[in-house]
């Protein structure tokens, strides 16, 4: 019965047990621990902030979407335990691709992503996060703004990338503690890297070769 | 003039004795009911197509309007009716705003002759008593009946070629040049299959043929259903035949979104769109109606306990739904014909079997009345039946062959 068989592959789809989708307003997927959402400036543990001003990050960015100016720290009231502090912090949400790659070039681990990506504008100007809103807030949790659609548990992981790869986004050194301490959170551990037994395999190589350290 | 009109009206035992207020509030009711039916019907089909296509390929589909997006039929219609309406500047005005008209209205009027209850037991041939007057579960029972259904389904043609014509555009026309086309030819299959039916039950009327298949069948196990009088044969080619005139999935080359953008409502917005959309879906409904009339028994079936009219509608729209099932999963299943093999399949396959077949059961009806000889008459119709088939796929192959070689193009070889 070739022909007919077609019917019975749509007719075994029936029933809930199959469906992939979600609800999503209702109810959200889950989202990868590496997911690139949109960045934090993280603290100390004692609430200094990490960002140095350096404007590292708004040189790598391919996108140019930040926007940094350095000042020296105010010698009574220092904002960061160097020399210098981040006085101005925007970044530009309309231009970001959320490549990570200011994560990469921070040396302080100041910038971070968070998971969240479910925000929108009514106004241009509004795209444009700057520093208030980028900071996290007393508990060392991403402040969660008005027009974000947060849930219970999504602000936790805003750091798992750069802590799976580390210093300067190597696997080599995968799970190795190259990081400072953040506020709220102490010493993050190092994140589960992936074994090679979760890589997809490819004809013609072996599971045992290591491509991790190329080029570095 | 009177007597006619009596027996025309006598069908049904309400309109054969004197007419009066009852007998008209009866039928305004009857109309009323078949109306509304139809909406809610046509709503319920839109929404169970979606959220059944959508379990078939593994989401969820509609589920925010109302418990389980039942309500999701309601709030596009709401949207269709306070879009704007567009007439496009090359559309042939009258014709464009009387399209959707007539695509919509033989699809009201087709149900009408659909019987959707009443008691078929002990030989009560549908009857029901309404307000104290005998009266049939269907708004009309015209002695034409199932012919009824074939002349408005070819006026529907008439809404789906205007439209396409009168819109000015280019694809509209493509779509509606490829519906005229396809309905027109597979009315063909879908009457000579009718016309087996209408041979086994010796009656036009619908109330007649659900009336002769609600009798006991073989061995009084088997249902007296025209599927099997018939040899299952008029019914397959009924179904594909029925799914092509209603222009749905694997036949729905008429709107094919791939190649005609929206086919023969292209140009058309808000409530005219709206019109043709709720045309398709009660064609659809009420030619899953007539495959239940026809082949199915309608609403006969047996009656344990209460009243019979209302195990009669308990039978008509469980085997309806049946059907309606059917179309939806062939909607997720098949992929699109072809334009020429769509021509194929309802000018070589189709008519030539349906036609065969109508001949074999006349051979059938006549041999049993003359009483010849069964082994004869079977070895002799399956020896036509080969020859016929063999002379047709010779045809077939030396058209092609033809075809190929461009001898018998008019005009330049391709």
């Amino acid at each position: 019965m070739g022909y007919l068989d077609g019917f019975k592959v749509t007719f075994r789809q029936i029933g809930p047990s199959q469906r992939v989708t979600a609800p999503y307003p209702a109810e959200k997927a889950p989202k990868p621990e590496r997911l690139h959402g949109r960045h934090v400036l993280n603290r100390y543990e004692d609430g200094m902030e990490k960002c140095i001003g350096c404007e590292l990050c708004a040189g790598v960015c391919p996108a140019r979407c930040i926007y940094v100016r350095g000042a020296d720290n105010p010698p009574d009231d220092p904002v960061s335990p160097g020399e210098r502090y981040g006085f101005v912090y925007e970044i530009n949400y309309l231009r970001c691709i959320h490549c990570d790659l200011c994560v990469e070039a921070c040396p302080t681990e100041a910038i971070t992503e968070t998971k969240m990506f479910e925000f929108s504008f009514t106004n241009r100007l509004d795209a444009i996060y700057t520093k208030d809103e980028l900071l996290v807030d007393d508990d060392g949790r991403p402040r969660k703004l008005p027009w974000e659609d947060w849930r219970e548990g999504e602000d936790e992981h805003t750091s798992a990338w750069m802590r799976a790869t580390a210093p300067s986004g190597s696997a080599a050194f995968e799970g190795r503690v190259a990081w400072s301490g953040e506020l709220g959170y102490g010493v993050r551990p190092p994140e589960r890297g992936q074994a090679h037994e979760d890589l997809p395999a490819t004809p013609g190589t072996t599971g045992t070769q290591d491509h991790g350290s190329g080029g570095h | 003039m009177v007597g006619s009109l009596t027996a025309v009206f006598a069908q049904d035992p309400m309109l054969a004795g004197e007419i009066d207020l009852t007998v008209v509030a009866i039928v305004l009711l009857k109309v009323v009911v078949a109306f509304v039916f139809l909406l809610v019907a046509t709503m319920f089909m839109v929404w169970f197509e979606r959220k059944l296509i959508g379990d078939m390929q593994n989401r969820i589909g509609p589920a925010i309007a109302g418990p389980f997006g039942i309500l999701q039929t309601l709030a596009d219609g709401v949207k269709f009716f306070f879009k704007e309406d567009l007439l496009p500047d090359r559309a042939e005005r009258r014709v464009f705003v009387l399209a959707p008209l007539l695509a919509v209205v033989p699809a009201f009027l087709m149900f009408s002759i659909i019987p959707v209850g009443g008691d078929f037991n002990d030989g009560n041939g549908g009857v029901v008593t309404m307000f104290g007057r005998e009266t049939l579960l269907q708004v009309a029972n015209p002695a034409i009946g199932v012919l009824f259904v074939l002349a408005m389904s070819s006026v529907a043609v008439y809404g789906v070629m205007l439209a396409g014509w009168s819109s000015g555009s280019k694809y509209p026309l493509l779509g509606s040049v490829r519906a005229s086309a396809q309905m027109v030819s597979y009315e063909a299959a879908m009457g000579l299959s009718v016309a087996a039916v209408v041979l086994t039950s010796g009656t036009l009327t619908t109330n007649g043929i659900v009336s002769f298949q609600a009798g006991e069948g073989w061995g009084g196990l088997l249902p007296n259903w025209n599927l099997l009088l018939t040899g299952f044969v008029p019914f397959v080619i009924f179904v594909i035949a029925g799914t092509a005139e209603l222009n749905r999935p694997p036949f729905d080359l008429v709107e094919a979104e791939q190649e005609l953008v929206g086919g023969f409502h292209t140009e058309y917005s808000s409530i005219r769109f709206a019109l043709f959309f709720l045309a398709e879906f009660m064609n659809t409904i009420t030619m899953s109606a007539l495959f239940v009339t026809l082949f199915l028994g309608g609403p006969a079936g047996p009656a344990p306990v209460g009243p019979g009219w209302l195990w009669g509608m308990v039978w008509f729209f469980l085997k309806l739904f049946v059907f309606l099932f059917m179309f939806v999963w062939f909607r997720a299943t098949l992929p699109r014909l072809r334009y020429d093999q769509l021509m194929d399949l309802g000018w070589k396959l189709l008519i030539p079997l349906s036609l065969g077949w109508f001949l074999l059961l006349a051979v059938i009806d006549v041999a049993g009345d003359q009483s010849w000889n069964p082994f004869v008459v079977v070895a002799g119709v399956a020896a036509g039946f080969l020859v016929g088939a063999g002379l047709l796929r010779l045809a077939v192959r030396a058209g092609h062959a033809r075809r190929l070689s461009g001898e018998d193009a008019v005009g330049e070889p391709v």
